[in-house]
């Protein structure tokens, strides 16, 4: 693992909260565009919220996208430099809720972007309220007796639902632990690789902690994404080179 | 104005605009089917591959307008079109893009009524393109086209005043002036370089400074404060230098008629009518709604009695615009043919019982 | 000239192209023209119509109010459009479909065209929307037969279908003279 984070990266403070998984995922994006070679084609595309704090620490060329349409404006930029690395950088809420039917058409469509979901069952930004992701029984400011499935449905899983797909990648990572975080990096690899290549649509989900929303301290976070999340969301790689494994 | 020439040819105002969007070097469209602009989607599905742009037929109106931000974030010139319900969806984009100082093209094809009304001509979406366009401070630049040889010209000049400002333009056209057909000759072609403005992103080389398109406001100097600054800055340039319209016999109308689109040119026909008959009538026809033509209506003749909105809608939309720009000193009337295109007879017929003090009903505002 | 027509008929026998194929005519000619379809669900359910109008000044509405020709291909046209035309124009009756006994206004001049026959006659079974237009030209002298022919001529080339252009002018002929 590198100790030094890439150059462009250094451009001042993050402002994730203490324990967040963010800069972590940052990092294995921004470390993998530049061993790869890319980076000076890399375009990033965040959502607001969390995402979008990239944009003040992290010197790439960035597009802020509305919250939700992350994967629309991927698309726009990609299609129109298709030479370039475009990665579309977003949460939970943003991809499998008020982007959902974005997500799906982005994958029907096989769309040549490489897309990351971060999947910390909470909106982080708006305060810890219920995401699609949200665990069952899971206590949250918008579910202060946890969520009712009854109510609510069941957390989603992107990974149940994309592998009848025709689309490039699929994989789940993890960033609790570091060979966890060295696995998510190589899904992320494989995600740019297959841009460069053409291969089309390429989207890895990452667990990731959210102390803040969670209301426990970092490591209680990690331990409870090992004893907990990581039951419901199962982690590796679902689809490669559009073979379902 | 559309008269015949030798490269003239006949064409549907939606497909004209496909092409002059096509010739003014737009290489990016992404949008959804809806009724009366479909015909914008379905030239570009085959003339945007023939000289190598993008096409796509997009989810929704939503991935519509992303995907717009997103390509001109990138530097390509570019449009989505839609319509009525449609153009409400659009409306979350276009005040991001706006925010994020992007030019784009936008075109709503405007339809009767609300909720889903229904697909034929009307005028009724004047508020939400000149009022609306998004939630916060959001103006866009709005171009209202009587013809199709004009749908054309405007397509040309969305690009240029877009560009310009970097700023989102809006085609306000109807559904009378897409779906019909007239003569129509098309500008020279004009070829759009992706890496023309440095602004855009490209991927950052080593050692040089990277781009971040988002609210201006988030990277600018001093802030919002800084960004308030640059905004009103830019709005108000907008305002003097932008304002566009035609006036016809004002110096000395009587009663002028306002109105823009479809609804104008019969304005116009009524001022010739009218002029046969005796009676003084002139015609502001906007040719920018935003920004609205104020200066206009500093050339109207002392001795006017009168303004006379001529609108294809249910409430005198255009009226608190002609408020301000003839500073409330007139009373002002409205003929609101909703779905109906006005009728030249019936604008002589309305001017006349004004002067006669007889037009009580079509009073929308008095001094 | 400041002429208005509405052709009118069921979806399928070329009522939107007869009234294109008119208002190209007259374009081709140096006239200003608007074309106007009925659309969207309009056009469910089977009835169909187009307005022309053709003027050498500037066209304000491209609504037909007042019809000066009025083609008609089907009877519930004539029923539609029939009040709307101005005292002394035209009204093109198909009678192949329509009712031999059927009463019309007297202001007005009624022209009956068997279509579908002179069509078939003139080995081009699926151009009585054609011949019905070569009535039109003879009978109202809005344009001439070479006029029209030229520009018709012109519209199917450009389009690639050149190979119809002899059974088109043929079914256009047969119109013609038959008045």
């Amino acid at each position: 693992m590198n100790l030094k984070a890439p150059e462009f990266m250094m451009n001042g403070k993050t402002s994730f909260c203490p324990g967040c998984g963010h800069g972590i995922i940052g990092r294995t994006l921004f470390e993998n565009a530049v061993e790869m070679g890319y980076e000076e084609k890399l375009i990033t595309v965040v959502d607001v919220a969390c995402c979008s704090l990239f944009m003040y620490s992290t010197d790439c060329d960035f597009v802020g996208a509305a919250h939700g349409r992350v994967l629309p404006t991927a698309i726009g930029v990609k299609r129109s430099r298709k030479d370039n690395l475009v990665v579309a950088y977003h949460g939970d809420g943003a991809a499998y809720s008020i982007g959902m039917a974005h997500t799906m058409w982005s994958a029907i469509r096989n769309e040549n972007i490489t897309v990351i979901v971060v999947n910390n069952q909470v909106f982080g930004m708006t305060g810890g309220q219920m995401a699609p992701t949200t665990l069952n029984g899971q206590k949250t400011t918008s579910t202060p007796l946890g969520r009712d499935i009854n109510l609510s449905g069941s957390p989603f899983d992107v990974t149940k639902v994309l592998k009848s797909f025709d689309i490039a990648y699929l994989a789940r990572g993890s960033v609790d632990s570091p060979a966890e975080i060295s696995k998510t990096k190589k899904y992320i690899a494989n995600g740019i690789k297959n841009q460069m290549e053409g291969k089309g649509f390429s989207l890895i989900e990452v667990l990731s902690p959210c102390p803040t929303n969670w209301n426990v301290t970092p490591l209680d976070a990690i331990k409870h994404m090992n004893e907990t999340v990581k039951n419901v969301f199962a982690l590796g790689e679902f689809i490669k080179d559009g073979v379902v494994l | 104005m559309n008269k015949k020439s030798n490269d003239s040819v006949i064409m549907k105002g939606n497909e004209a605009l496909a092409e002059a969007a096509i010739r003014a070097g737009c290489r990016f469209y992404s949008g959804y089917p809806i009724t009366p602009q479909t015909e914008v989607l379905e030239y570009l599905s085959w003339r945007m591959p023939e000289v190598g742009g993008e096409f796509i037929q997009t989810e929704d109106e939503l991935a519509g307008i992303n995907m717009i931000y997103g390509a001109s974030a990138a530097g390509e010139r570019v449009l989505t079109s839609s319509a009525g319900p449609g153009f409400s969806l659009l409306q979350e984009g276009i005040s991001y893009l706006v925010a994020a100082d992007l030019p784009a093209v936008i075109i709503d094809v405007a339809r009767l009524g609300s909720g889903l009304g229904d697909i034929f001509q009307s005028q009724s979406d004047y508020e939400l393109a000149t009022k609306g366009n998004g939630h916060g401070d959001t103006m866009v630049i709005t171009l209202t086209p009587a013809s199709v040889q004009e749908t054309v010209e405007f397509v040309y000049l969305a690009y240029e005043l877009s560009e310009k400002y970097r700023h989102p333009v809006l085609i306000l056209s109807d559904a009378a002036i897409g779906q019909m057909m007239e003569g129509v000759t098309f500008p020279e072609l004009s070829e759009h370089d992706i890496n023309k403005y440095d602004w855009s992103v490209k991927g950052r080389k080593k050692g040089s400074e990277p781009r971040k398109i988002t609210n201006v406001s988030y990277f600018c100097e001093g802030g919002y404060y800084g960004y308030e600054a640059i905004y009103a800055d830019k709005i108000k340039k907008i305002a003097e230098n932008e304002q566009r319209w035609e006036s016809i016999n004002v110096e000395d109308a009587e009663i002028v008629t306002v109105a823009y689109g479809i609804s104008s040119r019969i304005c116009k026909e009524a001022t010739e009518l009218a002029r046969e008959s005796g009676l003084k009538l002139g015609l502001i026809r906007l040719k920018t709604a935003t920004p609205f033509p104020v200066k206009a209506f500093d050339e109207i003749s002392k001795d006017c009695k009168a303004l006379l909105l001529v609108e294809m809608s249910i409430s005198a939309q255009l009226k608190s615009d002609v408020v301000v720009a003839s500073k409330g000193k007139l009373p002002i009337y409205a003929y609101l043919s909703s779905v109906d295109v006005p009728e030249s007879e019936k604008v002589v017929e309305i001017a006349n019982k004004i002067i006669l003090d007889e037009a009580k009903e079509e009073l929308v505002y008095e001094p | 000239m400041n002429i208005g027509i509405i052709c009118s008929g069921f979806g399928g026998q070329g009522v939107l192209t007869t009234g294109l194929l008119m208002a190209y005519a007259f374009h081709h000619n140096g006239k200003n023209i608007t074309w106007y379809p009925s659309y969207g669900s309009e056009m469910r359910g089977g009835t169909a119509n187009c307005m022309v109008k053709a003027s050498d000044t500037d066209i304000a509405s491209p609504y037909v109010k007042k019809i000066d020709i009025l083609v008609t291909l089907n009877e519930p046209a004539i029923a539609k459009f029939e009040k709307q035309v101005v005292p002394g124009g035209f009204l093109f009756v198909n009678s192949s479909l329509v009712d031999e006994k059927r009463c019309y206004r007297d202001d007005i001049t009624v022209v009956k065209v068997d279509t579908e026959k002179l069509a078939e006659q003139a080995g081009n079974s699926k151009g009585a929307n054609i011949a019905m237009i070569g009535a039109v030209l003879k009978k109202t002298a809005v344009l001439t037969f070479d006029e029209y022919n030229d520009a018709m001529t012109k519209y199917f080339t450009d389009k690639g279908k050149e190979k119809f252009n002899s059974l088109n002018t043929a079914a256009l002929k047969a119109g013609y003279d038959s008045i």
